[in-house]
């Protein structure tokens, strides 16, 4: 598995500099869009929190699980159809699971880079109220994990990228918008309501807030954990299901 | 390159691929349909075979990535469905598409896929080196891969598929595609690895390819062995030692066929021309002169391997 991680990073290497260019650009377009302009307009902020304060956290979550999922699209559709990547790991002593779980370990290495970037452009606006605000990392990279594992699953079931266009538009922007990242859940309908608490980003944004603003999650976090666990053990098996019946026919 | 062949005499007194009866099934389609092999350390063999005939198939499941469906297969004296990886180590795979990496450097493409044989890094790198040197590539270890030429792109695979100084070298079809002067550079290293006692296995269906590199050969079609043997004997065996090929001025060859019955061993009429199948073609040709037929043109060769080909596969286009 080692060696599947290190070629994604030999890989990386050659786009490492513009890619974390990048991943600065959208937490500091945060901070003036929200911190400068919405913020101004939300009164009192959300339950006495600052707006700008209590929404980074959970577009911290947001952004692992943006990366996480668009690393798990287009590259595993790549790496099955076009550049045919795992079939020629597959033609060495390399076994499906390390396959499979050295490129979700770089896709989880992605998620943590960007959420390294972001942390360092709010420590510097001054919107981390807790030395726990690291505790997003650990918390990002399950994320990541949990969302990812079954995105592989869906992408090595599909034959066309137009499907993975789909899952963006119907999966991972609704869930970034309703998941309780700009604004808390309790504000939805009750039916919506239970759709945002079955995401797996609603349990990281809760983690995550709660670690940087010090507080207490709204929910246990044991149960954050369990749940998010479920969702990587299931997404796994599922993905390594679909692997196998590509790789090893 | 150590020398391979070291390794490969502890067990040399087992073939080091043996397959009796080996089947392959997707669903209700047989892709492979009951083979006997056995190639022999140092050999080169071939399958050959129209497109579906089963070569690929056969290639995957001795390249330990497809599961048999039935029979014995026992590859370097293991078996694929238990040892899967480690014979895996041992082989060096060369497939019909290049799977390279477009973003990494020719290099890298090396190092790292030495890597998934636990090789270490610095030795990856000198391997790579060495290697890049055989193929002849070292002008451009540190250019990326996606402006290669065709050619260049595959003798970076045959480089890659060497990187673990593998003891058979699995080859699905290394030349298709390639202009005349790649295939013939591709050729002259796969018989240098030959030269060093390296078992190579390859598919194809380009006769001369057959001919240049295989000391035996299997022909396939519809999943089923139907001639084995040296490229000579095949020759020998199925078809004649001179081939005269007759084009006539007429729209259809068909009437000349009865006129000429009876010279050679055998006759094959074609929309275009007619092929006699004869011992000695000189010989052929004054008898067609003595029955006062002038065909408008006319082809001497020597037999060849694609005369067999036709005549165990036939000449219905297969897709």
């Amino acid at each position: 598995m080692a060696a599947v991680f290190e070629f994604y990073l030999v890989a990386y290497r050659r786009v490492w500099r513009g890619s974390a260019m990048s991943s600065f650009v959208l937490p500091l377009l945060t901070m003036l869009g929200f911190g400068l302009g919405v913020g101004a307009y939300v009164e009192g902020g959300v339950d006495g929190t600052p707006y700008l304060d209590w929404m980074v956290p959970g577009l911290i979550a947001s952004t692992a699980l943006q990366v996480a999922v668009f690393e798990s699209t287009w590259p595993v559709l790549s790496s099955f159809n076009w550049v045919r990547t795992y079939e020629g790991q597959a033609a060495t002593p390399v076994r499906l699971d390390d396959i499979l779980g050295g490129n979700l370990l770089f896709v989880v290495f992605r998620a943590l880079t960007s959420i390294v970037a972001f942390l360092l452009v709010a420590l510097a606006f001054g919107v981390l109220h807790s030395p726990w605000a690291l505790a997003t990392l650990p918390i990002g990279a399950l994320l990541a994990f949990a969302v990812a594992a079954p995105t592989f699953a869906y992408s090595s079931s599909v034959t066309s990228d137009s499907y993975l266009a789909l899952l963006f538009r119907f999966v991972v922007i609704p869930m970034s918008l309703f998941a309780g990242v700009f604004f808390p859940v309790e504000s939805l309908p009750l039916g919506l309501r239970w759709l945002a608490y079955a995401s797996p980003l609603w349990h990281g944004v809760d983690l995550s807030r709660a670690a940087t603003l010090g507080v207490a999650p709204e929910w246990s976090v044991a149960g954050h954990l369990a749940y998010l666990a479920v969702w990587a053990v299931a997404g796994y098996l599922l993905a390594r299901r679909q692997f196998a019946k590509k790789l090893v026919v | 390159m150590s020398d391979p062949r070291a390794r490969v005499r502890i067990v040399a007194n087992e073939p080091l691929i043996h397959a009796r009866g080996l089947v392959k099934r997707f669903g209700s389609f047989t892709a492979v349909d009951g083979i006997d092999v056995d190639v022999q350390p140092g050999e080169a063999f071939g399958f050959l075979g129209p497109n579906g005939a089963g070569k690929s198939s056969t290639m995957r499941m001795v390249g330990c990535v497809s599961p048999p469906t039935g029979g014995t297969l026992r590859i370097l004296g293991m078996d694929p469905r238990r040892d899967g990886p480690a014979i895996r180590g041992r082989l060096g795979v060369c497939p019909q598409l290049d799977n390279l990496d477009p973003e990494l450097t020719v290099r890298e493409n090396l190092t790292t896929y030495a890597r998934y044989f636990g090789i270490p890094r610095k030795v990856a790198r000198q391997r790579a080196d060495e290697l890049l040197d055989f193929v002849q590539l070292s002008e451009r270890a540190g250019s990326k891969v996606e402006p290669l030429s065709g050619g260049m792109k595959r003798r970076l695979t045959i480089a890659r598929a060497l990187v673990n100084e593998p003891e058979i070298v699995l080859l699905d079809e290394p030349t298709t595609g390639l202009d005349p002067q790649a295939r013939h550079l591709v050729w002259e290293r796969l018989f240098r690895l030959k030269q060093q006692g390296v078992t190579l296995v390859l598919t194809t269906h380009y006769m001369d390819e057959a001919e240049q590199l295989c000391d035996r050969l299997v022909v396939m079609d519809g999943g089923k062995i139907v001639a084995e043997g040296s490229p000579r004997e095949l020759i020998d065996r199925y078809s004649t030692r001179e081939v005269v090929e007759l084009r006539f001025a007429a729209e259809s060859q068909a009437g000349f066929a009865d006129k000429l019955a009876g010279i050679g061993e055998r006759v094959e009429v074609l929309p275009d021309r007619i092929l006699l199948y004869v011992e000695d073609g000189d010989a052929a040709l004054a008898a067609v002169h003595e029955r006062a037929l002038t065909p408008a043109s006319v082809l001497e060769r020597r037999s060849s391997l694609e005369d067999v080909f036709l005549h165990l596969t036939g000449r219905t286009l297969v897709d």
